[in-house]
């Protein structure tokens, strides 16, 4: 029954990376930029919430304005900062990427202290534990794994059902050619942020919850869990994006049920590593083969 | 397969770029436990030859003397990064002073050096001190620089005392083992806590098992389980979890769901506050029900946590040096006396100073009653002697010290109760 809360305790982990994990995919299957600003602007997020919710506000209220202050945050930095340099090499905008994350960072250091704050999670989702057999799980393990695989839903609906979606993937394929058959890049690219930033705006809320101790670095190693988790599940693959992000919270949580707490980062990365040698392209990735 | 090569490449120099600022962010931001963190090396501890020093107090060499003033020199770093400890210290030291001279007969003058928290200025601030004049040192403030003092202490044989310098070799020295005889501490040493919260889970809470989870990479965590360990091995304590966790960890769950199945009657947490601030909601969110014990690092970990999930460590006992919350007369005579001059209330660091200053007075008073006049080496020896034979009531507990010149006093007990830290009482 310890399996069981285990695996209970790593989908919610996975969940979590898995929904910033997407946000990593989608943007890199359509621009090729692998977006380090992410993890920050799940920072804001949480920052945004716990704001929200210390005033006092409805928690689908403080759910509304962290998804849509993400959402908000993405469009204006992909209009100011990626958006100038579309035509510029992949380097000059990856450089800005990590710019941009390192500007969030000091300015929420800046404005919100470097000091950590409490996450009022228990405002956001009802807390307390049901027992499943002999296993003990918290009610917000399982809506946060029920919110994450919605969020997953939705999005797939997105991409796959609406016209917009198919301008995703028709970006995704060929740009030039979406391009000349009357796709508006600039728009789906825009739109593709801010899908991405949506979704990090509900990993920022179930983050709180699981971490309620709030700090302007929290992105960076989130975002980086979150970067081998995509690069796991395939760069650029939304579905491998899921399965990459729960893979990793496993895997996490298998290392430390096996005894080897102090192990669990080190195998992640140690897995980085091992993917990035072995097959590049992650688990559901492309195989791009250029001819010569 | 040409381009998966490249592509592998920048992947790679991308990851270690990214980790490479991560380290570089998150470093610098702890915040909580005692000055010395970063020094602390108690892995040593056990290679310690300990040295019983003779006790004896010099015979008298006449009546007392009274002279007009003695002089004595504080080293606290007032600049930089360890100032909001220097002040700590300079402020609990002063009240003491200040309160002693008010009473009329003998005067303390003492002459404060900053030494910004550096060891060089702390060797510099201790040779001008002595060209002053002074006759005994309370000092330094953070390890570093109170061991860099310690030799040439030792050496003119100045009698020393420390509020708040917790690394082992300040007492002893490292290379020879040796104890400095000249020099004490009203601080705790690290492992004492260990073992004291040892002591109290089996001797209160009646533990006959125990976990722990700690960090293996943060001195002071890993001092704290050693001592624990060491002391639960010696008392009949099974330990039937340790789980380990990174310095800057945010997820425990996956180790406290272990914990939780391995069912101990106590869990040791020696951690500073934003830890223990994830630990509580954590250990909830497992359904963990334990008794959860931690050491001074555990100091202000409510106030980092929202208040609805301060509950979730109710029921949890820590240690720490001093409460304003105790209800001794002298504790809360210094208290509102402290918050009448400085303007806020003491913490620890403050207590302990009063403390040092209070030991080191006391025995210089004995010394001038046996007839040494101030800033002769006979009178130092005998400060030193009396220091040794320190047995007074202080405002952090009953003082006496061990053969490595460390305090022996009670701790106080800090109990969780409906989210508010509450005193539980000495121990």
């Amino acid at each position: 029954m310890l399996f069981l809360s285990q695996l209970i305790n790593g989908l919610q982990l996975g969940s979590i990376y898995a929904l910033v994990a997407l946000g990593y995919n989608m943007v890199y299957g359509i621009v090729k930029l692998l977006n380090f600003a992410h993890g920050d602007i799940i920072m804001v997020g949480a920052y945004i919430a716990l704001f929200s919710l210390n005033y006092n506000h409805h928690p689908v209220v403080a759910a509304l304005l962290t998804v849509g202050g993400c959402t908000l945050l993405a469009i204006v930095i992909e209009k100011t900062a990626y958006s100038p340099l579309r035509l510029a090499p992949r380097l000059s905008l990856l450089i800005t990427a990590i710019g941009v994350s390192i500007l969030l960072q000091n300015l929420a250091q800046f404005f919100f202290e470097a000091r950590g704050r409490a996450f009022p999670a228990d405002r956001l989702l009802p807390t307390g534990t049901v027992s499943i057999g002999d296993a003990t799980v918290s009610y917000t393990s399982l809506l946060t794994i029920g919110i994450s695989v919605a969020s997953m839903i939705v999005l797939t609906f997105i991409v796959n059902k609406t016209k917009l979606g198919k301008a995703m993937r028709a970006v995704s394929e060929d740009t030039g050619a979406a391009q000349l058959m009357g796709v508006n890049v600039n728009v789906v690219i825009t739109f593709t942020f801010a899908v991405g930033a949506a979704l990090a705006g509900v990993g920022a809320l179930m983050y709180g919850v699981r971490f309620p101790l709030i700090t302007p670095t929290i992105g960076a190693m989130l975002g980086l869990k979150a970067f081998v988790a995509a690069v796991f599940g395939g760069i650029g693959s939304i579905p491998g994006a899921m399965i990459g992000g729960f893979m990793i919270g496993l895997l996490e949580v298998l290392v430390i049920h096996m005894g080897y707490s102090g192990w669990a980062d080190g195998v992640v990365f140690m897995l980085l590593i091992i993917v990035l040698l072995v097959r590049p392209t992650g688990i559901m990735g492309r195989n791009l083969m250029e001819k010569v | 397969m040409k381009r998966n090569f490249s592509h592998v490449g920048i992947l790679m120099l991308l990851a270690f770029t990214f980790l490479f600022l991560i380290a570089s962010c998150t470093g610098g931001a702890e915040t909580g436990g005692t000055p010395d963190d970063i020094t602390h090396n108690l892995r040593t501890e056990n290679g310690i030859e300990v040295n019983d020093v003779e006790r004896e107090i010099p015979e008298p060499v006449g009546d007392a003397y009274v002279p007009d003033e003695v002089v004595i020199g504080v080293l606290a770093p007032l600049t930089g990064s360890a100032a909001r400890f220097g002040e700590a210290v300079r402020d609990g030291v002063m009240l003491y002073i200040n309160n002693y001279n008010a009473q009329g007969g003998l005067q303390i003058r003492p002459i404060i050096f900053d030494e910004q928290g550096d060891i060089g200025q702390a060797v510099i601030g201790y040779n001008s001190l002595v060209d002053q004049g002074i006759t005994a040192l309370i000092g330094s403030v953070t390890s570093g620089p109170t061991m860099a003092v310690v030799p040439e202490a030792n050496a003119d044989g100045m009698p020393m005392i420390t509020a708040t310098s917790t690394h082992l070799n300040v007492t002893v020295d490292a290379s020879t083992g040796n104890v400095w005889n000249n020099v004490f501490r009203s601080c705790f040493i690290d492992p004492f806590q260990g073992t004291k919260m040892a002591d109290f889970a089996r001797e209160v809470i009646g533990a006959q098992t125990a976990a722990i989870l700690y960090s293996n990479d943060i001195d002071y965590s890993i001092g704290l389980m050693e001592a624990f360990v060491a002391r639960a091995g010696q008392i009949g304590l099974e330990i039937v979890a340790t789980e380990v966790f990174a310095d800057g960890a945010i997820d425990f769950v996956g180790q406290l769901t272990n914990i939780s199945a391995a069912n101990p009657d106590v869990l040791f947490v020696p951690a500073y506050v934003e830890p223990v601030a994830l630990i509580g909601p954590q250990s909830a969110q497992v359904g963990l029900d334990t008794v959860i014990l931690g050491a001074d690092g555990w100091d202000g970990a409510l106030d980092i946590m929202s208040e609805g999930q301060r509950t979730t460590l109710d029921g949890s006992l820590h240690l720490t040096g001093f409460s304003i919350e105790n209800e001794d007369p002298m504790v809360q005579e210094f208290v509102s006396r402290f918050t009448a001059a400085v303007g806020n209330p003491p913490d620890m660091f403050s207590a302990q100073a009063y403390d040092a200053a209070m030991i080191l007075i006391a025995a210089i008073e004995r010394a001038l009653a046996d007839g040494h006049a101030p800033n002769t080496d006979a009178f130092k020896a005998a400060t030193i002697a009396h220091m040794a034979a320190t047995n007074l009531t202080a405002v952090t507990g009953h003082i006496t010290f061990d053969s490595l010149n460390n305090p022996q006093k009670s701790a106080v007990i800090i109990e969780f109760v409906d989210g508010e830290p509450r005193l539980w009482g000495s121990f």
